[in-house]
C-alpha cells in the first residue's frame, strides 16, 4: 500500500487528539482570559471528568441501561458534577486569595494533589474502561488510477471507528457553540466585560464574583467534558491528568494566553504533529522537544506563536 | 556635540513614538548644574515620557541624551543612577514592608556599599533634613502618603546624586508640607542641580531658576520664571486647562 | 549580624549536635534526612524566599546535584568529594543557564518556563537510561561513599556530615541576608523597579541570586546521593520542585530558620499520615491550600510578625 492511506489515517487519529486537546485546552484559556489566573489542577479536571464517566456508566449499568443512554447520561453529568466541585473551589478557595496570580497556581498545585489522591483513594489504581455508546469499524476509501481511471476503493486494515468520528464532530460543534456563546449572547458579553475591566464590570452592576464562579466551573467543565468523550478511547486512571495538564499548556501557550481562536489552532497543529512527531522520535525525546520549545516561546515571544502583542 | 562646562544634562533632538503617536517630538534642552530647573505643561503634555527617556525607563525612538559629558542614550537605568542621577517617582514607590531606615539605606547603599558606619549616618541625615526622624523604625507602607513622598525625597537625597529628579513631588502633599518642602529644595539647590517637574505653579515660580514648557510633546517655551509669567504662547496653552 | 540572630541560630546547630547523643536510632536518621534536604529548601529560600522568584522548578537543581555525584562516582569512580564538587558546578551551571533564559519573564511566566525546564531536565534524564539507568536510578558502590576514612554509610558519620552541610548552610544563608547583597535581593522581591532606579543592576542581581540558590541546591542533591548511596529520576521530578515550595511556605518564606522548621514538620506529617494512607500526597495537597489560605507567612514567618520582629 502507498503512503497516501497511511498518512490520512495518522492525521484522523491526529484530529480526535487535537479536538480533545482543543476543548480542554479552550477551559484553561477560557479561565485565563477572563479571571487572568492559571489553573494548574486543570489536567485533574480532565482526569475526574474520565473517573466520573466511568463511576456514571457504573451506576446507569446496574439500572440497567444500554450504552447509549449510559454515555449520555456520563455526559450530562460528569462535567456538570466536576463542574461545580471547581466553582466551589473558586468560590472556597481562589476568591479569598483575591485572585492573585501566584498564589493560586500554588493553591491550585495543591488542589492537584487533593484531587488525585482522593481519586486514588475512592476509584482505585487501576486504569477502567468506558464502553463506546457505538463503535462501528468503518473502513476508509482511497481512490487509485485503476482500470477505468479514477477508482475508488477499500485498502485493507485502514479503519477507523463511528465513535472516533463522533469526537471530531461533537469537539468542532461543542467549540463552535462556546465561540458563538462568548461572542453573541448576553452572557458571555459580560464575561468579556470582566475580562476587560473587574472593577468596571463592577461598577455597573455586573456580579464578578458569581461571573468568575462561573467561568472557573464552565472552564473545568470543559475538560471534563474533554475526558469523557476520551475514555472509551483510552481508559480512565488517576494519574491521567498529568499530560494532559502539560500538552494544554503548550497548547494554550503556543495558541497565546486568553486567545481561544489561537488556542483551537494551535491544538490542531500539535494534535495532528503529535503523530508525526511520534514516527521519528521517542515519545520521550518528543516531550523534551516539546516541553523546552514551550518554554524558549514563553521566554521569547510570551504573546504566543499566533498570538498579537497587546498594550 | 560641543559641551559648555556648567551643563550637566542635555537632550538633542529627543522624540519618543507610541505605535505611531508621537509623545515626544524633537526635544533640545540643556540643564545647567546647581540649578533647580522645572518642567511644566498641561496635563499630556508628554513631561512623563520626556522624564522617563532621560532616566532611562523608555527608550528614546530618536535624539540623543548626555549626561556629564556622555551621551547616554542607550545606556540602562541603573547605570545612569549609578552615574549620578537620582529620580523620585510620579506615584510613590517606596519599599512598603520595609522599615523607612531600610528604604533609605537601600539608596545609600549602592554607593556607599558595606561601610556600615557611614550608610548609617548618611541615613539619619537624609530622614532628619525630610524630617522623619522620628519615624525611622517605622514600616515604610504604614506612613500617610505625604510621609511617603518625603521618604521618598530622602531616598534620593541618600543616593546623593548629582542630578535629582522630582517627578511631581508636591501632588497629594497638604499646604504645610508644601512649605516646608519648598524650604528643603531651596537648602538643597546649593549642592545639587533639581530638575522639577511640576503642576503646582507656585511652586513653580518661587523655587525654579529657569523654566521649561512643554505643549504637545515640543518645547513651547524656556526662560526665568518672569519671562515664562509673560509669555503670551504659555498663557494660551494653559488657559482653560489649569486655573493656578 | 547581631549578638541575637547569632544566639539563636547558633542555638538550633548546637542542639542538633546534642540531638546525634540522644535521639534514638530511628528519629536519628530521619533527623539526618530533615538536615540535607532542608539544606535543598535553604537554597529554594535563597530564590524565592529573599527575592521573589517563584520557581516551580529547583529539583533540577537538585537533581544536577544529585546525578553529577551519581555519574562521577557510579561511571568514573571519582571519590567522594571531588564527586561532590563536580555536582556543586552542575547545579551552578544549569542554574546560570537556565537564569539566563527564565530571568527575560517573570511571574507566572517565571514559573512555568522554570516548570518547563525542569520538566525537560527530568525527561533528560529518563532518555539517557544508559548512563543513568532511567527510572531505577544509580545505587552508588559503597567505596565511593567515603571521604577518607569517614565511611558515610555508617549512620553516626552520615548525621555528623548532614550536620556540618546544614550548618554552614544555615550560616551563609543568615549571612548573606544580613549583607547588603541580600538586602538588595529582598528589595528586588518588594519592589523590582524601584531597586533598579535606585541604581543596582536588577538583573545581574537577580542571576546571582538564582546561581546561588541552584549552587545549594546542588550542594543538598549531591550530599543526599552520597549519604543514601542512591540517584533517582523522582528526586528530579515535579513533587520536588513542589516540595521546596511547600517546605519554604510551611516554614515560612524568606526567613532563615524556615526551610529547616518546614522541612521538619512536613517529614512527620507524612510518618503519621502514611499510617493511615498510602496516599500521603494528600496531606502535601491540603497543607499548600491552607497555607495560603490562612498563613502565608508560614510558622516562622508568623513568630516574627507577632513576638520577633528583626527576626532574619
Amino acid at each position: 500500500m502507498e503512503f497516501g492511506p497511511y498518512l490520512m489515517l495518522a492525521m484522523l487519529e491526529g484530529a480526535v487528539l487535537a479536538a480533545v486537546l482543543a476543548l480542554m485546552a479552550s477551559g484553561l484559556s477560557l479561565v485565563f482570559g477572563v479571571m487572568r489566573v492559571v489553573n494548574v489542577a486543570h489536567g485533574e479536571f480532565y482526569m475526574l471528568g474520565a473517573v466520573m464517566a466511568w463511576v456514571v456508566t457504573q451506576f446507569m449499568m446496574g439500572l440497567g441501561g444500554g450504552p447509549a443512554v449510559n454515555f449520555i447520561a456520563a455526559a450530562v453529568l460528569a462535567p456538570l458534577i466536576v463542574g461545580s466541585i471547581a466553582a466551589a473551589a473558586d468560590v472556597v478557595i481562589l476568591k479569598r486569595l483575591n485572585y492573585d496570580p501566584e498564589r493560586v497556581i500554588v493553591a491550585t498545585i495543591g488542589l492537584l494533589y487533593i484531587i488525585q489522591q482522593a481519586a486514588l483513594m475512592g476509584y482505585g489504581p487501576d486504569a477502567k474502561p468506558v464502553v463506546a455508546p457505538f463503535n462501528e469499524r468503518i473502513a476508509l476509501p482511497w481512490v487509485a488510477w485503476g482500470e477505468n481511471g479514477l477508482e475508488m476503493y477499500y485498502p485493507w486494515g485502514l479503519s477507523t471507528t463511528s465513535y472516533k468520528l463522533f469526537v471530531i464532530v461533537a469537539a468542532v460543534v461543542i467549540l463552535a457553540g462556546l465561540r458563538l456563546f462568548m461572542t453573541r449572547s448576553r452572557a458571555g458579553l459580560i464575561m468579556r466585560a470582566t475580562q476587560l475591566d473587574g472593577e468596571m464590570a463592577t461598577a455597573f452592576g455586573i456580579p464578578v464574583e458569581r461571573v468568575y464562579a462561573i467561568v472557573f466551573g464552565a472552564g473545568a467543565a470543559l475538560a471534563a467534558l474533554a475526558g469523557v468523550l476520551i475514555v472509551p478511547i483510552q481508559q480512565a486512571h488517576y494519574l491521567m491528568g498529568g499530560d494532559a495538564l502539560l500538552l494544554s499548556f503548550i497548547v494554550v501557550i503556543i495558541g497565546g494566553l486568553g486567545s481561544l481562536a489561537g488556542t483551537v489552532v494551535a491544538a490542531v497543529l500539535i494534535g495532528m504533529s503529535d503523530g508525526i512527531i511520534s514516527v521519528f522520535f521517542t515519545p520521550t525525546l518528543a516531550k523534551i522537544i516539546a516541553t523546552l520549545a514551550v518554554a524558549l516561546v514563553l521566554v521569547f515571544r510570551p504573546q504566543g506563536l499566533f498570538g498579537v502583542k497587546n498594550r | 556635540m560641543k559641551h559648555e562646562t556648567d551643563v550637566i544634562l542635555s537632550t538633542e533632538g529627543l522624540g519618543k513614538s507610541f505605535d505611531g503617536l508621537r509623545a515626544n517630538n524633537d526635544i533640545d534642552f540643556t540643564l545647567r548644574k546647581n540649578q533647580v530647573h522645572a518642567l511644566i505643561g498641561p496635563n499630556g503634555a508628554g513631561k512623563t515620557t520626556f522624564v522617563s527617556m532621560l532616566i532611562g525607563r523608555l527608550e528614546p525612538t530618536d535624539g540623543a541624551i548626555w549626561f556629564d559629558g556622555r551621551n547616554v542614550t542607550q545606556m540602562p537605568a541603573h547605570k545612569r543612577v549609578a552615574a549620578g542621577m537620582g529620580y523620585t517617582f510620579q506615584i510613590t514607590s517606596v519599599f512598603a514592608r520595609l522599615s523607612c531606615h531600610e528604604n533609605v539605606a537601600l539608596a545609600a547603599r549602592r554607593k556607599l556599599g558595606g561601610d556600615a558606619a557611614k550608610v548609617e549616618q548618611v541615613v539619619a541625615d537624609a530622614l532628619t533634613r525630610v524630617g522623619l526622624a522620628d519615624r525611622t523604625a517605622d514600616v515604610a507602607g504604614d506612613l500617610s502618603y505625604g510621609h511617603q513622598r518625603l521618604l521618598e525625597i530622602a531616598m534620593g537625597l541618600a543616593s546623593a546624586p548629582r542630578l535629582l529628579i522630582l517627578d511631581e513631588p508636591t501632588q497629594g502633599l497638604a499646604e504645610s508640607e508644601i512649605t516646608a518642602f519648598k524650604a528643603l529644595i531651596r537648602e538643597l539647590s546649593a549642592e545639587t542641580t533639581i530638575l522639577l517637574i511640576e503642576h503646582n505653579m507656585s511652586v513653580v515660580m518661587e523655587l525654579a531658576d529657569e523654566i521649561t514648557v512643554l505643549n504637545f510633546g515640543e518645547v513651547l517655551a524656556r526662560g526665568t520664571a518672569a519671562e515664562i509669567h509673560a509669555n503670551p504662547a504659555v498663557q494660551a496653552a494653559y488657559l482653560g486647562t489649569e486655573a493656578s | 549580624m547581631t549578638r541575637r540572630d547569632l544566639t539563636s541560630h547558633l542555638g538550633l546547630i548546637a542542639g542538633l549536635f546534642a540531638l546525634h547523643f540522644i535521639l534514638p536510632a530511628y528519629h536519628h536518621g530521619v533527623f539526618a534526612r530533615v538536615m540535607v534536604l532542608a539544606v535543598y529548601a535553604i537554597g529554594y529560600n535563597i530564590a524565592f524566599g529573599y527575592t521573589g522568584l517563584l520557581s516551580l522548578g529547583h529539583a533540577m537543581f537538585f537533581g544536577a546535584g544529585m546525578y553529577g555525584v551519581g555519574i562521577a562516582s557510579y561511571h568514573f569512580a571519582i571519590p567522594a568529594l571531588p564527586a561532590w564538587i563536580i555536582g556543586l558546578g552542575c547545579g551552578a551551571l544549569l542554574a546560570l543557564v537556565v537564569g539566563l533564559l527564565a530571568l527575560r519573564t517573570e511571574g507566572v511566566s517565571f514559573m512555568i518556563v522554570t516548570l518547563m525546564f525542569a520538566q525537560a531536565a527530568y525527561l533528560v534524564i529518563l532518555y539517557f537510561s544508559e548512563y543513568t539507568r532511567g527510572d531505577d536510578g544509580l545505587v552508588i558502590p559503597g567505596d565511593m561513599r567515603a571521604i577518607g576514612s569517614w565511611d558515610l554509610s555508617d549512620e553516626g558519620t552520615r548525621y555528623l556530615l548532614a550536620w556540618a552541610l546544614f550548618s554552614i548552610a544555615l550560616m551563609l544563608s543568615l549571612w548573606l541576608v544580613r549583607h547588603p547583597f541580600g538586602r538588595v535581593l529582598v528589595a528586588l522581591r518588594e519592589n523590582e523597579e524601584r531597586a533598579r532606579l535606585l541604581g543596582y543592576d536588577t538583573g545581574g542581581r537577580k542571576l546571582a541570586a538564582l546561581v546561588i540558590s541552584g549552587t545549594i541546591s546542588a550542594a543538598a542533591g549531591g550530599a543526599y546521593a552520597t549519604m543514601f548511596g542512591y540517584v533517582g529520576a523522582s528526586f528530579a521530578g515535579v513533587q520536588y520542585s513542589i516540595f521546596a515550595l511547600l517546605w519554604v511556605l510551611l516554614g515560612g518564606a524568606g526567613t532563615v530558620l524556615g526551610p529547616f522548621v518546614g522541612v521538619l514538620f512536613m517529614t512527620y506529617l507524612n510518618d503519621v499520615a502514611s499510617g493511615v494512607t498510602e496516599a500521603y500526597m494528600l496531606i502535601a495537597g491540603v497543607v499548600l491550600v491552607l497555607l495560603t489560605l490562612f498563613a502565608p507567612q508560614g510558622i516562622v514567618g508568623e513568630i516574627r510578625r507577632r513576638f520577633w520582629k528583626d527576626l532574619p
